[in-house]
Parts: C-alpha cells; structure tokens; sequence
C-alpha cells in the first residue's frame, strides 16, 4: 500500500513572481502539517522561475518546494499543468493538495482529481485536521451560502481543495527558515497541451480590482438604475476605493461582472467596505463579511445587512451619499476640520 | 457542427428561506429552475449554431422532474435533449457526477463542442466543466466571456481571468465553461414552448451508458459530506437613522468621525 505522507500547496504564478494567494495557502498549510506532524510542500510550475521566488516559499514557511521548469508551463494552460501535477502526485504521494480557488485552482484541481482519481472539495473558507482520524476536513459555505457543509475524503487520497483567496492572511518571511529546492523532469507526453496562450488584456480602468482593493463600495438594488451608480461611483472616489456590486445590480446589467461581490462573485475582505442600498442576502454576505470594517446604507431598518455591519446608516441612499460626499471633501480640504 | 449543452435542474436559491430551528432549507414553495449559468451556455451554443449550423443536445444527469428543465432548453431551441436519470446516481459528488455525464456524452457520438455554466448556484462548486474534459481526455477552457471565432479546427475565445481578460486557441473538441458575459439568454418563443411539449426527451439508465458501478453515486463519490451547519452571521452595528432631512448633516458628520477612529480616512 502506498504511503501518502505530507500537505502540499500550489503555489501562483504571475510574470515570474509567486502571487499573495500561494502566501495565504502557506498559512494554511503550516497549521495543517503542525497538526499532522508531517512536511509542508509547495509546487512551483513555471519557466525560468527566479531562485529567490522559490527561496520566498520556504522563508515563509514550506520545508520543499518542488519545481517543474518548462517553457510549455510559462501560461496557465490546464492540460500541461494538470500534466505535471499528475507526474509529482503520482511520483511523491502527498497525503493533501491544496489550491487557491482562483481561476487557474478551479480549473486545474478538478482536472487533476479525475486523473488522479481523488476527491476535491471547492472553495474551502475552513480546513483542519480531524484530530481522531488524521482526516483533513474541509468547510465550505453551500447553497447560496446558507449552509456551512464539512466535507471529508475518507478513501481517496491525496485529498485536495481549492482555498478560497483572503480567507487566511498571507505568511510572513522568517529568513532563517531552511527547505529543500527540488526540480522535477515530466515527461513530454504529460505536458501536451491542445490548446495555445494567445494574449493577456489588462482591465482598462485605472481603478483597483475589488479584491485586491482596501476600500470597496457596493451598490444593490437600492440603486434602482445604471445611471445612480454614479452615486455609488462619487462616494468610492471620495474614500479612495474601488466600486462593487450585489448579484442583482449584475443580473440588471448595472455594473459588470467582475465587480460582482458574492458566493456567485468576489470574495473581498477589505478594511473598508461600504454596502449601499444593498439588502445582505447570504449569497452577497459569504462574500464580504469578513472585511475589518463593515458600514450599511439602507432605507429599509429591517435589512439583513445590518446584522453584519459596525455602522447601520438607515436613510434614502440618494440623500444620504451626497450628504457623505460633501462632508468629506470638506474633510479632504487643506485647513478642513 | 454538434454542440453538448450539459445543464441543470436546481432550486431558486437567490432569496432562499432558511428555517430558523433546523438550520435546513425550506424547500415548500421552492421553484426549480435551469440553473441561471446554464441559460448563458445555452445561448452561446444557440448563437454558434445561428452562425454556423448544426444541432444541440441538452443533456441533463438527476431526478426524473429534471426532464423539465431539458424541455425549458429545446425551448429555447436546442434540437434535442438527453435524461440520464437513474437511482443509483443518487448521492453523487462531483466527481462521480461527471464520471457519469462524460460517459453519457461519450454514448451520443460525435460533437466539437460541449458548453457548460461556469458552475452551478446549489453546489457552487464550478468543478462539473473541468472534470468532464479530463474524462473525455478534451482541452477545457474556462471562464469564458466571448467566443471569438470557430474554424473547422479550432476555437478563440476570451477566458475572464483575474486582473484582465485571456485570449486562448484550442482545438476541437473542447470542453467551455462559459460566465455571464458570453451572450444575454433568449426568452422562449411560443413556437418553441409548444415544440417542447411535443418533444420526446431521450431517457437513459446507468446500464444505458455503460458506466463502472462502483464510479458512480454515492458509493462511487470520493467525498463525503460529514456536517452541515448554519452560518454564524453578526456584529453589533452603531445605529444612525435618519427620519428627516435635517437629520443627513448630523449622519455625514457621525459616518466621517466613524472612520477617523478606525483610521479610515485617507
């Protein structure tokens, strides 16, 4: 029988440099393996990858880092990399697998676990090692976020997860840790791939992208139309933040999906976020409630938002933002209170 | 050209009710609906189709009333519609899922493409799409929010990425999940209302696909779900209510000091 020992993460790359996310699953995994009592690894996927991005892994707490350097692994494409995945599970045995529940984790994680014949629970906001059975557990909201479900994998290993981004802060460097580099060779018939990276667009907007932003501005359905969400616009631009929105701002075509904040969107958790005319269904919810400092705006005193917020302002959205505004350019202004 | 459109039956959970005492869901006077996402997949196999001909096949894998939901999809035009209904696919996760949906499409024939929702609003997973390429062994590409062109051997299209937007090629065939931004879903037509009705909608058993009988349900499910558990929702919000006009100043002034003393200000 095989022996499926240690918690690996994946680790994200972006131009060469390792992203946040594989920082936070880091965090993750360092609890987890202390529990379990085994090594903490991280997989890097990547060409040309720089030595102190791999050296960063290991400050910041893995003990390996296995490293798969191919020109055919410089884009995420999910043959290759679910290819070479495949190769290192096969040839190491990892007992967990963890993943950011990124575009590239909840892509490439399932791919993996059919080849693998593994079980995958997505977008975990909790893991943990069942202390009876050495089991990893793994929690996630479900049905618009209304229920936690705990899911575990009692046969199947390893026993893979996509984590969701800032659910966990990402691990600080300790220069002094030391960890083992180890570069893997797959072979070419793994890393075929029948599709081809053609070109990376950048958003357009100037403006920070919400989940990676301190401040964030929602509006809902309380906006009532397109054109109000200048409103919400005025109030992010006074605060220095970027602009969110409820599903059904979305579904109505008020704003773009990207600005989408939710179960079905972004999961932000930001220092600020500011939720105008938004009613707090549980689907928008499980998608901000973890932010530092939550303020409501909401005519409706019975408004589920509320619950979840540190400063209720019950009042007409379209009086109370200007008054907002106004206030705070007086702030801004030099000489101002 | 073919195109598999594999959909979903699922409970309107957009303002679902939750009973206080038992933390479950209150199914009583819950609609089933095609899942929202899978309306988008639709609509995209329904402009290629407009485009460059052929014939779309809905497929659906659950209980026999799902069969609703494929005759809600040949209502908007898809030619013909798939059930793969069977009591032992009961329990399935998502694995075994599409273990089974991958063989049920393996069992239709020839296609260039299968169109997915990028994931489904009861499970939430999004793991379906993906794990139905690595079955059939396809190129998956997901998150897509524009299908630029199709060749007779290949695809362009646009992947919705964090922080930008990602233009791939693949070859045929090739397994999408498609996100909101692809095309806006069709209203049915009464013609095609009453071409539902009439429609006969394939049913298939698990011994109709030929699928290993240890892959699927929930013995053939690798995860198991061990606690189900009501969210912990609350903090103790500052209350500001403003009940006439001249109350506004004194709110601004409270919202501004509120994050001056959380250092919030720029």
């Amino acid at each position: 029988m095989t022996a499926w020992t240690d918690i690996w993460t994946l680790a994200e790359l972006k131009f060469g440099r390792v992203l946040t996310v594989s920082y936070e699953l880091l965090t993750r995994g360092r609890t987890l393996a202390d529990a379990r009592g085994c090594r903490l690894a991280s997989v890097v996927l990547g060409t040309n990858v720089a030595r102190a991005e791999l050296e960063g892994l290991i400050s910041r707490g893995a003990d390996m880092v296995y490293v798969v350097d191919d020109p055919r692994l410089e884009r995420f494409l999910p043959q290759p990399y679910a290819g070479a995945l495949q190769h290192l599970v096969e040839t190491y045995h990892p007992e967990v697998l963890i993943a950011g529940a990124t575009t590239t984790g909840r892509t490439v994680m399932p791919y993996l676990s059919v080849r693998v014949h593994a079980g995958l629970t997505a977008d975990c906001t909790g893991l943990e090692i069942d202390p009876d059975t050495g089991e990893l557990l793994q929690t996630r909201p479900a049905i618009g976020g209304n229920i936690m479900a705990t899911i575990r994998t009692p046969n199947a290993r390893p026993q893979m997860a996509t984590v969701r981004p800032k659910s966990a802060p990402p691990a600080r460097p300790d220069p002094t840790r030391t960890g083992e580099i180890i570069r893997v060779a797959v072979p070419d018939s793994m890393l075929r791939s029948a599709m081809r990276f053609e070109r990376f667009e950048p958003d357009a907007t100037q403006e920070v992208a919400i989940e990676e932003a301190e401040i964030v501005v929602s509006g809902g359905r309380g906006v009532k139309r397109a054109e109000s969400f200048g409103l919400v616009r005025e109030l992010a631009a006074a605060l220095g933040g970027s602009v969110g929105a409820s599903r059904a701002a979305v579904d109505r075509g008020w704003q773009p999906y990207p600005r989408q904040v939710g179960l079905s969107g972004k999961t932000v958790s930001p220092k600020l976020y500011v939720a105008c005319g938004i009613s707090g269904a549980i689907q928008h919810l499980a998608g901000m409630q973890t932010s530092e400092t939550i303020v409501a705006i909401n005519s409706d005193p019975d408004a589920q938002i509320f619950q979840v917020a540190d400063l209720g302002i019950v009042a007409d959205l379209f009086e109370a933002i200007p008054a907002i505004v106004q206030r705070l350019k007086v702030e801004s202004k030099p000489g101002g209170s | 050209m073919r195109i598999i459109v594999p959909i979903k039956q699922v409970p309107e959970t957009s303002n679902v009710k939750m009973d206080p005492v038992t933390g479950t869901m209150i199914r009583t006077g819950v609609e089933a609906i095609v899942n929202p996402l899978d309306l988008y997949a639709l609509e995209a196999a329904l402009r290629l189709r407009e485009q460059h001909g052929g014939t779309i096949t809905a497929v659906s894998m659950g209980p026999a009333v799902a069969e609703k939901a494929l005759r809600e999809a040949i209502a908007m035009g898809c030619d013909d519609a798939v059930l793969l209904t069977d009591r032992e696919f009961a329990g399935s996760d998502t694995w075994a899922t599409a273990y089974a949906l991958s063989e049920c499409i393996r069992k239709l024939g020839e296609y260039s493409l299968i169109i997915c929702g990028e994931r489904a609003t009861d499970g939430d997973t999004g793991q379906v799409g993906p794990s139905i390429a690595a079955f059939l062994d396809l190129p998956v590409a997901t998150y897509i929010s524009r299908i630029r062109e199709v060749t007779a051997d290949g695809i362009r299209v646009d992947r919705l990425v964090e922080g930008g937007v990602e233009t791939v090629w693949s070859e045929l065939p090739v397994v999408l999940t498609v996100v909101k931004d692809v095309a806006y879903p069709r209203l049915p037509t009464l013609a095609g209302k009453r071409r539902a009705r009439e429609a006969q909608v394939l049913v298939l058993g698990a011994a109709d696909v030929a699928v290993r009988r240890n892959w699927i349900g929930l013995k053939g499910s690798p995860t198991r779900v061990v606690r189900i558990a009501r969210p912990q929702v609350g903090r103790h919000p500052e209350m500001i209510r403003v009940k006439e006009p001249s109350d506004l100043e004194w709110a601004a002034e409270r919202f501004v000091e509120f994050l001056r003393e959380r250092n919030l200000l720029r």
